[in-house]
C-alpha cells in the first residue's frame, strides 16, 4: 500500500471510529476505547507520513489519488507531496500525544458523549485537509475541521461563557471559508478547474494574485489567529477540553499556516515582491500584539491561547522573508526562511501541546485556571513541573531548546535582506527583525511569569495547596514533549535536512546539508558567516554547572539550613503579599500598556479617618475589539432591528414587495447584458 | 589541535580569574575617584572564598530550582563568556555559537535568575524579578538590532570573523558603528545593572532590580551569583573590546609572544574598560525605574537607526 492510502484509511477509520463513538460514549469503557484506538491510527498515520517525507525520492514527487465521490464531474482528489507529508506528520504526532494524553484525561470528563465523537473526527479532518487536492475537498475538509472543532469547544456548553466563545468561533470560520471560497473560485478562473493541477498549471494576473493574497490572509489567517482576525482565538480555543486545547492551539493552526503555503507558494505561482511586504507586516504586528496580550493575562489557558497569535506571528514573518526572497529570484535566502518558518511550526506544535497539556494537569490537578489563584505547585507536582519548566524555556527561545534554532535561522534570513533591490522591503525587514526580537524577549518575561505564578512561590487557595501529581498518561505525553522540544534543540541539523525536501519542492532550493557537517553544527549559508551547534552548548552548559556543583561541594561547604524568608522585621505570612501575575506584569504594562492597551491605574486612598478600603482598579481596552468588532456587531443589530418590520406587512405589501424585487432584478438583467 | 585545545580552556580559565578582579578594580575606581581609600581590588575574591565555605540558609519553602538556578546561571554565564574573543580569535570552540546565541545563552541565565526571584514567594523577589523582565524586554531587542547592524557591516555574526573584519581598513569611520557603540554601552549599563539603571552597591532600596531578585541568597549560592555578575560584567567589556577595539588580538595559530601581547592588551583594555565604567558612573545619579523605559528605548531606537543606515547604503 502507498503512503497516501495508508493515511486516507486512517482517515477513513477514524471518521468510522467517530461514528462508533456517538453509540458507545456513554458506556464506561467508550473513554479508554476510543483514545487508544485513535492513538494507534494517528500513530500509523504518523508513520506513513514521516516515512513518506524521508524517503521522498525527487523534490517534486507526489502520488495521487482520485476517489469517486464528492462532486460528481470531479470527483475528489488527493494528493500526498513533501509539504503536506510533513503537516501530515506534525497533525497525526499531535494527534496521538493527545489522545495519549487523553487516557488519562478523558477519565475526568463528566460528558464524555459531548467530546469522544468529535475528537477522531476532527483528527480526521485535518488530515483531510492535508490531503486534498482539490478546492472541493480541501473547503469540505476545511469545513468539516471547523465544525468538528467547535462541537468540542461548546462541550462543555452550560458555561455562559463558552457558549459564548463557541459563537463567536464559528461565525469567524464561517467568515474565513467564505473568504477561501472566494479565493478559489478567482484561482479556478472562468472555466472553473477546482482541482489544483490545473491551478497549478494556470497563468495568474497581478490583480488575481493580489485579490487571493488577500482573501487568503483573511481566510487561513482567521484560523491561525492573524491579527486582526484573532479575536476568537483566545475565547475558544481555552474553551474546549485542554488535550482538544492543544490539538487547537498546536496543530490546526498549523493547517491554517498550511493552507497558506500550499496557495501562495505552490498553486500561485511566481509571488510579486511586494506580497513580502504584506505578509511581514502583519506577521511582525501579530507576534507583538499577541504576546503582549498574553503578558496582559492571568488565566493560564487563555495566556497560552495569546501565546499562539505571536507564534503564528513568527511562523508569518518567516514565511514573508521567504516570499520577498523568493520573488526576488534568492533562492538559497527562501530556502532559508522557509525553513524558519516549518521549523517553527514543528516546535509550536511541540511546546504549545506541552503546555496546554501542562495546564490541562493543573486544571485537573486543583480546579482552577487562574493563576493568581495558583502557586506553589513545584512542590505538589514537581514532574509536571519539570517538564512545564522545558516547555516554558523552550517557548521563550533560549538555548539550548528548539525554539531558539527556528528564532536563530529567522534572524539569519533577516541579515540575507540587504540584497533585496526593493527600498521597501530593505526599510521593514529590519524593523521586523527587531519586532520579532522585541516578541522574544516579550516571551520570556511572559513565561518566567506563569511559571512563577503558578509554579514557585507558596500556594495562593487550598486548592492549590491540595494538588496532586497527574497520572502516568498525562505526564507521558509531557515527557515525550519535552524531550523532543529538547532533542529538536540540541540536533538542529536532523531536522533542518528532514525539511529539505519542502524547500525543494516549493522553492527548487535548499539550505547546505546539515548533518554532514563535523560536531553537528548548524551552518546556515557558510562557517565564516554564522554558525550554531545546540549539542555543544547543551554539553557545555551540563559539564560546567556541574563541575562548579561538584568542586563548590567538594572544598567549599555543603550545609544547609533552612530558615523563615526574609521578611524586613514585619512578619505576614498570608500568600497574598506574594507577587501576582497582574502585578509581575504591572511594569511591561506600563511601559507597553498605555500605549497598545490605553491602561490605567487607579488607585484611590481615602482620607484619614474615612473607614472605607483603599481601592486600586485597572482599566484597559482591546483596540481591535473595540474599534472593529463592536461597530460591526452595532451595525448589524441595527440592520436586523430596521429589517425586523418587514416582518409585520400586510399581505399587499407583501406583494408589492415581490413586484419591486422582480422589476428591480430584470432591470439589472437589462443593463447586464 | 592540543595547543588550540589549551588556548580555548586558558580563556576560560582567564575569564572566570580575571571576574572578580575586574569588579574588585571598579570597586577600587569609584572609591578613589569619590576620595575614599576603598577596598583592595582583591576584595572580592575574599569575598567569594568566604561565602564559599559558609552553610547556606535557604528559606522555608524554596524548591530545587531555588538551589540549582545559581550553577546553572554561572554556567550559562560562563559558556557565553568563554566564547568572546578576549585575547585571541579563531578559538577552537569559536563556532559553537555566534553572538546572536550568545547574547540568547545570557537570556537563558536571567530567566532562570528571575525564576529564582520567585521561587520562595516574597514581594521583595517578585519586584525584582518583574523589573529585570521589564529591562531585558527592552535590552535584548536593542542588542539584537546592534548586532544586526554589526553583521551587516563585517557580513558574519561570528565574533571571529567580525574582530578580523574590524581590524582590517576595510573598516573606515563609519556613522552606523559610531551609533552602535553607543547604543551597546547603554545596552551593556543596563544588563549588568549599573548607575544610572541599578545602582549595585544597595541591598535594602526598593528602587533596587538585581539585588532584589537575589536577596533570599546566601552562602555558596551567592557566591555563585555573585561571580556570575561579575563575569557578566567582564563579558560585555571583552565584547566592547572585541568589537570595537580589537587591537592586537592573537590569531589562531600565532606564536606564544603574540598570545602574551594579546594577553597584556587585554588586560589593558579590561582596566581601561573598568575605569571608564567607574568615571561614568560616579559622574551620574540613579534614575527612577520608570525612566529606565525612556533611556533604553533610546538604545533600541539608535539600534535600529545603525541598522537601517546600513541597510540604506553600504558607505555608512
Amino acid at each position: 500500500m502507498t503512503a497516501l492510502s495508508v493515511l486516507l484509511s486512517c482517515s477513513a477509520m477514524l471518521l468510522a471510529i467517530a461514528i462508533l463513538a456517538v453509540f458507545i460514549a456513554r458506556s464506561k469503557q467508550a473513554t479508554k476505547f476510543i483514545y487508544s484506538l485513535s492513538f494507534a491510527l494517528s500513530a500509523i498515520a504518523f508513520a506513513a507520513a514521516a516515512d513518506a517525507l524521508a524517503t521522498m525520492a525527487a523534490p517534486d514527487a507526489a502520488s495521487t489519488l482520485v476517489l469517486p465521490i464528492g462532486l460528481p464531474w470531479l470527483g475528489s482528489h488527493f494528493r500526498l507531496d513533501a509539504l503536506s507529508a510533513f503537516f501530515l506528520a506534525v497533525v497525526n504526532f499531535g494527534g496521538m500525544l493527545s489522545s495519549l494524553y487523553a487516557l488519562g484525561y478523558g477519565r475526568h470528563e463528566h460528558a464524555p458523549h459531548r467530546v469522544l465523537p468529535f475528537f477522531p473526527a476532527f483528527i480526521a479532518g485535518m488530515n483531510l485537509v492535508t490531503l486534498a487536492d482539490d478546492a472541493f475537498t480541501f473547503l469540505m475538509s476545511w469545513e468539516f475541521m471547523s465544525l468538528a472543532s467547535w462541537a468540542l469547544v461548546i462541550a462543555h456548553h452550560r458555561d455562559t461563557d463558552n457558549r459564548k466563545a463557541g459563537y463567536l468561533y464559528i461565525v469567524m470560520a464561517s467568515f474565513g471559508t467564505l473568504t477561501l471560497l472566494l479565493a478559489f473560485g478567482l484561482l479556478a478562473g472562468p472555466d472553473g478547474n477546482y482541482d489544483f493541477a490545473s491551478m497549478r498549471a494556470a497563468e495568474h494576473a497581478p490583480l488575481t494574485s493580489g485579490l487571493v493574497l488577500a482573501l487568503l490572509l483573511a481566510g487561513t489567517g482567521s484560523k491561525a489567529g492573524l491579527v486582526p482576525l484573532h479575536v476568537w482565538l483566545p475565547r475558544a480555543h481555552p474553551a474546549a477540553p485542554s488535550h482538544v486545547s492543544a490539538l487547537m492551539s498546536g496543530v490546526m493552526t498549523k493547517v491554517a499556516v498550511y493552507g497558506f503555503i500550499r496557495v501562495v507558494f505552490d498553486l500561485l505561482g511566481a509571488p510579486a515582491w511586494w506580497f513580502g511586504i504584506v505578509v511581514l507586516a502583519i506577521g511582525g504586528i501579530t507576534a507583538v500584539l499577541g504576546i503582549l496580550h498574553a503578558l496582559m493575562e492571568s488565566d493560564l489557558k487563555r495566556l497560552l491561547a495569546y501565546s499562539t497569535i505571536e507564534n503564528i506571528g513568527v511562523i508569518f514573518v518567516s514565511l514573508g522573508l521567504a516570499l520577498a526572497f523568493k520573488a526576488n529570484g534568492m533562492g538559497l535566502a527562501a530556502a532559508l526562511a522557509l525553513t524558519a518558518a516549518l521549523f517553527h511550526v514543528l516546535n509550536h506544535s511541540f511546546f504549545k501541546s506541552l503546555l496546554f497539556f501542562g495546564a490541562g494537569a493543573v486544571l485537573t490537578a486543583t480546579g482552577e485556571r487562574d493563576t493568581e489563584k495558583l502557586g506553589g505547585l513545584v512542590h505538589r507536582m514537581p514532574a509536571t513541573a519539570v517538564v512545564f519548566l522545558v516547555g516554558c524555556v523552550a517557548i521563550s527561545a533560549l538555548p539550548p531548546f528548539n525554539g531558539f534554532v527556528s528564532e536563530w535561522l529567522a534572524f539569519q534570513a533577516v541579515l540575507q535582506s540587504p540584497a533585496l533591490p526593493q527600498w521597501g522591503l530593505k526599510l521593514l525587514v529590519p524593523a521586523v527583525g527587531g519586532l520579532l526580537a522585541l516578541a522574544a524577549a516579550l516571551a520570556a518575561a511572559c513565561f518566567v511569569k506563569v511559571f512563577g505564578v503558578t509554579f514557585l512561590g507558596r500556594p495562593r487557595t487550598v486548592s492549590a495547596e491540595r494538588a496532586m501529581e497527574a497520572d502516568g498518561f498525562l505526564l507521558s505525553a509531557m515527557s515525550a514533549l519535552a524531550f523532543l522540544c529538547l532533542a529538536a534543540g540540541v540536533l538542529p541539523g536532523v531536522v533542518i535536512d528532514a525539511l529539505a525536501p519542502v524547500t525543494l519542492s516549493l522553492i527548487g532550493q535548499r539550505m547546505p546539508v546539515q548533518t554532514d557537517i563535523p560536531w553537528l553544527s548548524i551552518v546556515p549559508i557558510t562557517e565564516a558567516r554564522s554558525s550554531y551547534n545546540g549539542l555543544l552548548v547543551f554539553l557545555f552548559i551540563l559539564f560546567s554547572a556541574s563541575l562548579t556543583a561538584y568542586l563548590v561541594h567538594r572544598f567549599g561547604s555543603r550545609r544547609i539550613r533552612r530558615a523563615p524568608a526574609w521578611d524586613c522585621g514585619f512578619p505576614i505570612s498570608d500568600p497574598a503579599t506574594q507577587y501576582t501575575a497582574s502585578s509581575f506584569a504591572q511594569p511591561i504594562r506600563r511601559v507597553f500598556g498605555t500605549l497598545i492597551f490605553h491602561a490605567r491605574d487607579r488607585v484611590t486612598i481615602p482620607a484619614p479617618g474615612d473607614l472605607r478600603p483603599a481601592r486600586f482598579t485597572l482599566e484597559m481596552h482591546d483596540h481591535i475589539w473595540e474599534g472593529l468588532y463592536l461597530p460591526i456587531v452595532g451595525a448589524v443589530g441595527f440592520a436586523a432591528e430596521k429589517l425586523n418590520h418587514l416582518q409585520f406587512l400586510t399581505i399587499r405589501r407583501y406583494l408589492s414587495l415581490v413586484f419591486l424585487t422582480l422589476v428591480l432584478l430584470l432591470l439589472v438583467l437589462a443593463l447586464w447584458s | 589541535m592540543i595547543s588550540a585545545l589549551f588556548i580555548q580552556a586558558l580563556q576560560m580559565s582567564i575569564v572566570v580569574l580575571l571576574a572578580p578582579m575586574l569588579t574588585g578594580l571598579v570597586r577600587l575606581f569609584k572609591a578613589r575617584l569619590l576620595r575614599r581609600c576603598g577596598p583592595s581590588p582583591i576584595q572580592p575574591y575574599r569575598d567569594l572564598i568566604r561565602l564559599l565555605r559558609k552553610e547556606a540558609v535557604i528559606a522555608e519553602n524554596a524548591s530545587w530550582l531555588f538551589r540549582a538556578a545559581p550553577y546553572l546561571i554561572f554556567a550559562a554565564t560562563w559558556v557565553a563568556a568563554a566564547l568572546i574573543p578576549t585575547f585571541a580569535t579563531g578559538l577552537v570552540f569559536s563556532w559553537t555559537a555566534d553572538l546572536i546565541a550568545i547574547i540568547a545563552l545570557l537570556g537563558s541565565a536571567r530567566f532562570f535568575l528571575a525564576l529564582a526571584g520567585m521561587d520562595v514567594g516574597t514581594s521583595f523577589g517578585g519586584i525584582g524579578s518583574s523589573r529585570e523582565v521589564m529591562i531585558a524586554t527592552l535590552a535584548e531587542p536593542s542588542m539584537l538590532l546592534i548586532i544586526f547592524t554589526l553583521a551587516l557591516v563585517a557580513g558574519s555574526t561570528q565574533l571571529s570573523s567580525i574582530a578580523a573584519f574590524m581590524t582590517s581598513p576595510q573598516v573606515g569611520l563609519r556613522v552606523s558603528l559610531a551609533i552602535a557603540l553607543i547604543a551597546l554601552i547603554m545596552v551593556a549599563i543596563a544588563e549588568n545593572a549599573r548607575i544610572p539603571v541599578d545602582n549595585p552597591a544597595t541591598h535594602l532600596e526598593l528602587t533596587m532590580v538585581h539585588e532584589a531578585m537575589v536577596l533570599e541568597y546566601s552562602g555558596r549560592h551567592l557566591a555563585m551569583i555573585e561571580l556570575a555578575a561579575s563575569l557578566k560584567l567582564l563579558l560585555y567589556i571583552s565584547l566592547i573590546a572585541c568589537l570595537f577595539v580589537p587591537w592586537k588580538l592573537a590569531d589562531l595559530g600565532a606564536g606564544p609572544l603574540a598570545y602574551l601581547v594579546g594577553l597584556a592588551a587585554y588586560l589593558a583594555k579590561l582596566a581601561a574598560g573598568g575605569a571608564l565604567l567607574a568615571l561614568f558612573e560616579t559622574a551620574t545619579a540613579k534614575m527612577r525605574v520608570f525612566r529606565v523605559p525612556d533611556f533604553l528605548g533610546a538604545a533600541l531606537m539608535l539600534g535600529l537607526l545603525a541598522a537601517l543606515l546600513r541597510f540604506v547604503s553600504r558607505g555608512l
